[in-house]
């Protein structure tokens, strides 16, 4: 293939299994070079052993892996040159930080003269450059996943490999370190990104595009825009923000929830058929309107700029995210809800996640 | 680690701290008797005979003739090698071998685990009397030799000598590196050898520059416990060496028991304990300034 050199990273019908229990079922999936791709899943989904096996700590039992243009499912972790970030840090107590970026280089041989520059420039360029000195105990969680970043940035890897990088810090911090990745990226365009995570949140803020992972398979994969405006199953549609699902039966042109009927693009979907109405709550509104759902308030939450409303519709409960209400509705009380019919997405049973 | 309390501990906890400390300083006073009179007057007893010559009255001419003796110098010699040389053997053969069952996997690694601490529980001479079996003289080793050669004797006749000892000393000791040494494996992050094998490091370099760092305490802790170990031991020696090697608590043992030298074998054995003590007291110093 003459694009070889576009690859970043290619998962070629991937396996990997311990004894009879598969952790990774046929994984194909290939990141460009340059590009930020998302792993999204919960826990068991298979991302971290699909990430394990681009570093080399897993031996896939079918399938190839290729890094670039190279295939190196069978090649130790040494020889992969890759560079790797966990959620633990995994620093050296014992080095400074200064000799914990410089180990790469110098297990890998580099040039001596050189070594001292490209480790300032390392950490240059995470912003920790007046920590050179310090061990690990000394820093913070954030300073400490800088470190591991300038670690692994120091060998110039071709691919970056984040294993739940952020989920050790706290929230505020958190944000902040996603704005310092994104500026990291744009600095080493070059750079193929691998990002295992289960927060949505991170992957749509970061990533180029999603693979969204459940149950040892890759159930969907998109760019963010594709994956949260239009999911095409309800795992994504539930992951990937978060969304109403209602279970509905498609007219022409139209779908019934219990008595109400409801305008939405029903294009591709066989009338006749049940099928999953997704919606996301932000866009679900207080009062009448087109699309009116009628239903019970069952309970209501408070969350400062907005209120999250329940609402039971013929069965459903169905979640609003209003702006604050000065008075809020009473529990019990019937309101209607609407929502705009190009703001829902039709779901055909067929690509349910769950039979 | 346990949590540092605050300085001075809470407010409440500072005020009515000093009475009850006082309460604890009473009761403790009657085991601390007790105990010094079980542990320690019995060492001072023997300070004291050592200092007592056959014709009475208190004079350090015992030590003097003690010292003059070339078999004590030989005996002090061969028990201070002996003890160095051992417990190097079982720091480099015990964390090779700790770091085999930790590291590399292989089926039975747990029950190997399992079996050091087993061994540790055998007694000493026990080690001696298996060896015996495969290298003493009509053991196993120098049987094949003969059966094969033809020959009146095996070429194997180590064990009586130094090495024999060195040999058992190092059979024996080893699992006592090794239990402190696997712990401190256990602990190692996974994630940092796993971090250093992705930055381009081999096997070497990651037990050089990650494992043995952190594995450091481990082994100065099993190291000083074997060499006090080993320059008391006392059952390896006199059933293995018993013709031609004899260390301090073997000289100790002939002179009271066999030559009734009693204020002579005071004396060794005082010697015996000022050098245990005094390595203790060197690696207390050691590891406290190795931040251990």
């Amino acid at each position: 293939m003459s694009g070889g050199s576009d690859i970043g990273i290619r998962f070629d019908g991937v396996s990997v299994a311990y004894g009879a229990n598969t952790v990774l079922d046929s994984l194909d999936l290939t990141v460009e070079r340059g590009e930020v791709m998302a792993l999204l899943g919960p826990s068991g989904s298979g991302k971290t052993t699909a990430l394990r096996a681009v570093a080399g700590f897993v031996q896939p039992v079918r399938g190839r892996v290729l890094i670039g243009d190279r295939d190196v499912t069978d090649l130790p972790p040494h020889r992969r040159g890759v560079g790797m970030v966990v959620q633990s840090y995994a620093l050296f107590p014992h080095l400074r930080v200064e000799d914990n970026v410089a180990f790469g280089l110098k297990a890998q041989k580099a040039d001596k003269a050189g070594i001292p520059a490209r480790v300032a420039e390392a950490l240059e360029m995470t912003g920790m450059a007046g920590y050179a000195k310090r061990y690990p105990r000394e820093l913070s969680g954030g300073q400490q996943q800088r470190v591991a970043i300038a670690r692994a940035l120091a060998i110039r890897p071709g691919v970056l490999l984040l294993d739940e990088p952020l989920s050790a810090l706290d929230a505020q911090l958190r944000s902040g370190m996603l704005a310092e990745l994104a500026r990291l990226h744009r600095e080493l365009p070059e750079v193929s990104i691998l990002y295992v995570t289960h927060d949505q949140v991170e992957a749509l803020t970061l990533a180029d595009r999603i693979a969204v992972m459940d149950q040892a398979r890759l159930q969907d994969c998109g760019t963010p825009q594709e994956l949260y405006r239009s999911p095409r199953t309800e795992f994504t549609a539930s992951f990937v923000g978060n969304a109403n699902l209602l279970p509905v039966r498609v007219g022409d042109g139209q779908v019934r929830l219990g008595d109400a009927e409801l305008t939405v693009d029903t294009a591709g979907v066989a009338a006749g058929t049940t099928a999953t109405l997704c919606v996301r709550p932000h866009l679900v509104g207080l009062g009448e309107g087109v699309n009116a759902l009628r239903g019970t308030v069952a309970e209501v939450q408070w969350r400062g700029a907005t209120h999250r409303l329940y609402v039971d519709v013929a069965g459903q409960r169905v979640k609003a995210d209003v702006r604050e209400l000065r008075v809020p509705p009473a529990l019990g009380e019937r309101v209607a809800l609407h929502f705009a019919p190009e703001d829902a997405v039709l779901l055909s049973a067929g690509v349910s996640a769950d039979e | 680690m346990p949590t540092p309390l605050p300085p001075g501990g809470p407010p409440a906890l500072r005020n009515i701290s000093p009475r009850p400390r006082q309460k604890t300083g009473w009761w403790a006073l009657p085991p601390v008797v007790a105990l010094a009179f079980v542990f320690l007057y019995p060492l001072v007893l023997l300070v004291q005979q050592s200092l007592t010559p056959l014709e009475g009255g208190t004079s350090v001419r015992p030590y003097a003739d003690v010292f003059a003796d070339p078999a004590f110098r030989e005996a002090l010699g061969t028990t201070v090698w002996l003890a160095l040389a051992a417990t190097v053997g079982c720091l480099v053969l015990g964390f090779v071998l700790a770091l085999v069952i930790a590291f590399v996997p292989f089926p039975g690694a747990k029950a190997v685990a399992r079996f050091v601490d087993v061994f540790l529980s055998f007694p000493s001479f026990l080690i001696t009397l298996a060896l015996l079996f495969v290298y003493g003289t009509v053991g196993m080793a120098n049987g094949m030799w003969t059966d094969v050669t033809g020959a009146a004797s095996g070429p194997f006749q180590f064990l009586t000598t130094p090495w024999g000892v060195l040999l058992a000393e190092i059979t024996y000791f080893t699992p006592f590196v090794m239990r402190p040494l696997l712990a401190a494996f256990s602990q190692i992050d996974t994630a940092q050898i796993e971090a250093a094998s992705s930055l381009g490091a081999k096997a070497p370099r990651i037990v050089r520059q990650i494992i043995l760092p952190e594995a450091l305490p481990a082994l100065a802790a099993g190291g000083s416990l074997v060499l006090i170990m080993c320059l008391n031991e006392f059952g390896i020696v006199l059933f293995t060496g018993a013709k031609g090697v004899t260390t301090l608590p073997t000289l100790v043992y002939s002179k009271a028991i066999l030559e009734s030298d009693w204020t002579g074998a005071c004396v060794v054995a005082v010697v015996n304990v000022v050098i245990s003590v005094s390595l203790y007291g060197l690696y207390r110093v050691v590891s406290r300034r190795a931040g251990a």
